[in-house]
């Protein structure tokens, strides 16, 4: 039997800084994941990873990430995924910087 | 050192200009990213999680101060004020914007450096013993050697594409510096019988997902027979080398699955073939390399105020003890600058501590610095008169921790705080530990002892051969790390022993401080390392330390 889908973000990284960024419901790139498109169905999902992927002249490295519903809008769920919302631990640079 | 000459200098900079158009037609949407991928991975440029990071080759390890300065500047103008040295003697930067990338190597090409062949299934940097051409246990300068394959495998069009990435690495030093038995060639310079110097030629070792010691394939190779040596080497792995399994494409796992006597057998017939094409144009650049080596005019000079002053001063006298290494002429030492400060990022210089070290350079050491592979600086030629004055500025730029050896000389790899190959983070672990010995004013008491972090399998933080590894993984989404022991990476060379099942990030540091803790109480006497009682006790009592709840169960 299949694995039961679970929910996901469209993610890449912005083609010119490399920063992290989400696909919203807009087909906008978004820099706050809580902007992004929360997906739930397994075929919308791969229609919005193609349609992502579309963008290529200003992003790289397209994929889809697990993600949840929060109170802001989608979460991360991997501990991987949650540090590109901020940046790394060693300095306050990338997002957690602004 | 070597300068480029015409021809190098030419080179980069037609590279530059070719990298400097991919990443216009990639920015105006003519390429696409798959197509734009292994051209900007040729060129040293990755993307990771939070940006691009431009890898710069410090070849061999070794940089003048002019250089220096130039990666400070570098930092300053295109990056976020420092860069982080890596254990293969690189430098990376890691928020470079994709539009700035032909800039800096424009300014890297002003200075004789570049960023090729730092990725991709090419031969990569040639590192070598950062003591060269300064420890006092040296055959020979191994510094030439390098070059020359450098210069050999540079754009060498048989070797653009091999089965996955090449790593050499060579030493001229009894002592293994430059980890040569975890490499896929690794070059020992040794003498035969009638006093000639060779290389006891190695091959297959390597660290990742199958770490393998390498293996001698010739006990001795005249010199002259280098280049059709690696040659034919590289070539045989090439053919042979496994394509369809990137976890069994490199050479190691090539050798042990081929068996050493055929690869010896194949290697050998390769090389007889090729031989003859070598006509000694190779042999006439060497010698031209080998004079650019030649060593800098020491001078003699008194060290009384060098000896009053360490009597008089304890910190500086503590510095001097771990810091510094014999150095071949009288009255010269090898100094170790640590990037280690307690707390610090492993490996990280800011662009004012890079232009000190410059200064340091200029000033007191024949120009000359070397990055090792545990993540330090080195000025290796530094008259004793001069230490005290070194020491004081180093001091003010916080670079005079004295700690080369030590717990707190920890190499760890960028791990998830910025790769996007890691599993879990290395650099917090790293910090933690050298926080916790600090404040527990232990770590001179326990001696030398390497511990090595990797934030995932591909063992860029040589966790294999600490004398205590740690392995970051992700176990069912949580950050785990397994430790090793017993590991060594110099001509002992062995790989750590996994201890058992994995520590949470909260549990990590404490079962480290368990466990070294332990050791004081098991070792024969303070001046048996935790490498020799790890040796003399078998891993049995350090487990019992590290999983002091099974133990006791199996006392029960």
């Amino acid at each position: 039997m299949a694995r039961a889908f679970t929910p996901k973000v469209v993610t890449a990284n912005a083609l010119l800084e490399g920063d992290a960024i989400w696909f919203t419901e807009t087909n906008e790139w978004t820099r706050d994941i809580g902007q992004a498109e929360l997906i739930t169905d397994e075929a919308h999902g791969d229609i919005r990873l193609l349609e992502a992927k579309a963008n290529q002249a200003i992003v790289a490295g397209v994929y889809l990430a697990d993600a949840k519903s929060g109170p802001n809008g989608p979460e991360t769920v991997h501990f991987r995924e949650d540090f590109r919302t901020r940046g790394p631990s060693n300095y306050a640079h990338g997002k957690q910087e602004a | 050192m070597y300068i480029y000459n015409d021809f190098d200098e030419q080179f980069v900079r037609n590279r530059v200009a070719q990298f400097r158009d991919q990443v216009d037609r990639r920015i105006d949407g003519s390429l696409t990213e798959d197509e734009f991928k292994p051209l900007r991975l040729m060129n040293g440029l990755y993307l990771q999680l939070h940006a691009y990071m431009l890898r710069v080759a410090v070849p061999y390890g070794t940089l003048n101060s002019a250089q220096m300065d130039k990666l400070a500047y570098i930092a300053d103008r295109w990056d976020k004020g420092y860069g982080h040295f890596t254990t293969r003697q690189n430098i990376q930067y890691n928020w470079p914007e994709l539009r700035d990338v032909p800039d800096m190597l424009s300014a890297l090409a002003d200075v004789g450096m570049h960023a090729i062949q730092t990725s991709g299934n090419t031969i990569r940097n040639v590192t070598a013993d950062h003591f060269a051409g300064a420890a006092a246990d040296e055959i020979e300068d191994p510094r030439p050697t390098a070059e020359l394959l450098r210069q050999w495998s540079t754009d060498h069009p048989e070797f653009q594409f091999l089965p996955r990435k090449f790593k050499i690495a060579v030493t001229g030093a009894k002592a293994d510096r430059a980890v040569t038995r975890a490499h896929d060639i690794g070059l020992r310079m040794v003498r035969n019988d009638v006093g000639e110097a060779g290389y006891e030629v190695i091959v297959g070792g390597g660290l990742g997902r199958t770490p393998m010691v390498g293996k001698v394939l010739r006990t001795f190779l005249p010199k002259p027979d280098l280049l059709p040596y690696c040659e034919a080497i590289v070539s045989v792995y090439n053919l042979l080398g496994r394509r369809d399994n990137k976890y069994k494409a490199r050479i190691k796992i090539t050798v042990h699955e081929n068996g050493l006597d055929k690869i010896q057998e194949l290697v050998e017939s390769r090389f007889a073939q090729i031989r003859p094409i070598f006509a000694g144009v190779d042999q006439h650049l060497l010698s031209q390399i080998e004079q650019s080596f030649a060593a800098p005019a020491f001078t003699v000079n008194a060290t009384d105020g060098y000896e009053a002053a360490r009597l008089a001063n304890p910190a500086f006298r503590s510095w001097t003890d771990t810091n510094l290494s014999e150095h071949k002429a009288n009255g010269y030492a090898v100094v170790s600058i640590s990037i280690k400060k307690h707390g610090a990022t492993p490996g990280d210089a800011t662009s004012d501590q890079m232009r000190v070290m410059a200064s340091l350079a200029r000033k007191y050491g024949h120009d000359e610095l070397r990055i090792s592979h545990e993540q330090n600086v080195i000025l290796p030629h530094v008259h004793k008169s001069d230490l005290l004055a070194i020491y004081a500025e180093l001091r003010v730029a916080d670079l005079a921790t004295a700690n080369i050896g030590l717990i707190s000389d920890i190499i760890a790899c960028p791990g998830m705080d910025y790769c996007a190959l890691a599993t879990a983070r290395s650099i917090p672990v790293a910090q933690e530990i050298a926080m916790r010995f600090d404040a527990l004013k232990l770590e001179h008491e326990v001696g030398p002892l390497k511990i090595k972090i990797s934030g995932c399998i591909n063992a860029c933080g040589h966790h294999h051969v600490g004398h205590i590894g740690i392995l970051g993984l992700d176990r069912a989404g949580v950050e785990n790390y397994q430790i090793t022991l017993g590991g060594d990476g110099t001509e002992t060379t062995t790989i750590g022993e996994r201890a058992g099942p994995g520590f949470g990030a909260n549990d990590i540091v404490p079962a480290i401080e368990r466990l070294v803790i332990g050791y004081l109480n098991l070792r024969d006497n303070a001046d048996e390392t935790f490498l020799a009682a790890y040796r003399r006790l078998g891993a049995e009592p350090f487990v019992a330390i590290l999983y002091p709840e099974k133990a006791a169960k199996n006392a029960a």
